[in-house]
C-alpha cells in the first residue's frame, strides 16, 4: 500500500489531504493511470507530476512502498 | 554564501529580509516583491489563499539557489514566500540578492522568481465574490 500526499486541487478533486492505494502500484505511470480511473477530474488538469521523496519524479519511476509520495497538480506560487 | 530560504504564515517584511542579504562586498541589492492584485482578467478578486508542500518546496527554493549560484557571482540570497489566505496588497513573496554589480543580481533575481513560478510546490487559489479557483490548473 502506498500512502498519496495532496495538495491544492488535487485535495478538492479526491475530497481528502491524502489517498491510500492498496492496488500493486510499482511506478510514477501505474499511479497516474490509477489515479485518473479512479478520479476523472485528474485528466482535465493541465498537467499531473509525481514527487517522490520531495522530490520531482519521472514516468518510469519505480515507487517503493516506503517513499513518500505525493500528486503535484500545476503549481502557482509567487 | 549566505542563502536564506523560509515559508511562513507570518507578515513579510521587506526590509528585514534585505537586511539580511547586506554585506560589505556588495554593490548591489536587488529586491523582487510580489503583490497580491485586486483583479485577474478583469473579475475582482477578493483574497489568494496559497499552500505549499513545504518540505518539497524549501528543497525546490534550494535547488533554484544552486542553479543562480552557478551562473551569476551572488555574495547573498533570500528566498521567503507566505502561505495561507492574503489580502490585496499583501506581500506573497520577495527574493533579494546581493552581487558586486547590478547587471548579475537583477539577472539573478528575474530568474528566481520566473523558475519559482514553474517548479516549487506552492498553489495559489483565488477568491472572488461568487466562487474560487485553483490559478493555472485548468486550460
Amino acid at each position: 500500500m502506498i500512502k498519496v500526499k495532496l495538495f491544492g486541487i488535487a485535495r478538492d478533486i479526491v475530497g481528502a489531504g491524502s489517498l491510500e492505494v492498496s492496488e500493486n502500484i510499482n511506478s510514477v505511470d501505474e499511479l497516474l493511470v490509477y489515479v485518473r480511473n479512479e478520479y476523472p477530474d485528474f485528466t482535465r488538469l493541465n498537467s499531473l507530476l509525481v514527487a517522490i521523496n520531495e522530490a520531482y519524479a519521472e514516468p518510469g519511476d519505480t515507487i517503493n512502498e516506503n517513499d513518500v509520495v505525493a500528486l503535484i497538480p500545476p503549481v502557482s506560487g509567487g | 554564501m549566505n542563502e536564506f530560504i523560509k515559508l511562513t504564515s507570518e507578515v513579510l517584511d521587506p526590509q528585514k529580509i534585505i537586511g539580511l542579504v547586506k554585506s560589505p562586498d556588495s554593490g548591489a541589492i536587488n529586491v523582487f516583491i510580489g503583490t497580491v492584485r485586486n483583479a485577474t482578467k478583469g473579475k475582482p478578486v477578493t483574497r489568494l489563499d496559497f499552500e505549499a508542500y513545504e518540505p518539497m518546496a524549501v528543497k525546490e527554493i534550494q535547488k533554484i539557489i544552486n542553479l543562480a549560484k552557478d551562473k551569476w557571482p551572488i555574495n547573498a540570497m533570500a528566498v521567503y514566500h507566505r502561505v495561507g489566505v492574503l489580502d490585496i496588497g499583501d506581500i506573497p513573496v520577495v527574493i533579494a540578492v546581493s552581487t558586486p554589480h547590478r547587471q548579475a543580481g537583477f539577472e539573478a533575481c528575474q530568474f528566481t522568481i520566473d523558475t519559482l513560478k514553474h517548479t516549487v510546490p506552492i498553489w495559489k487559489k483565488e477568491i472572488f465574490e461568487d466562487g474560487e479557483v485553483w490559478v493555472s490548473a485548468h486550460p
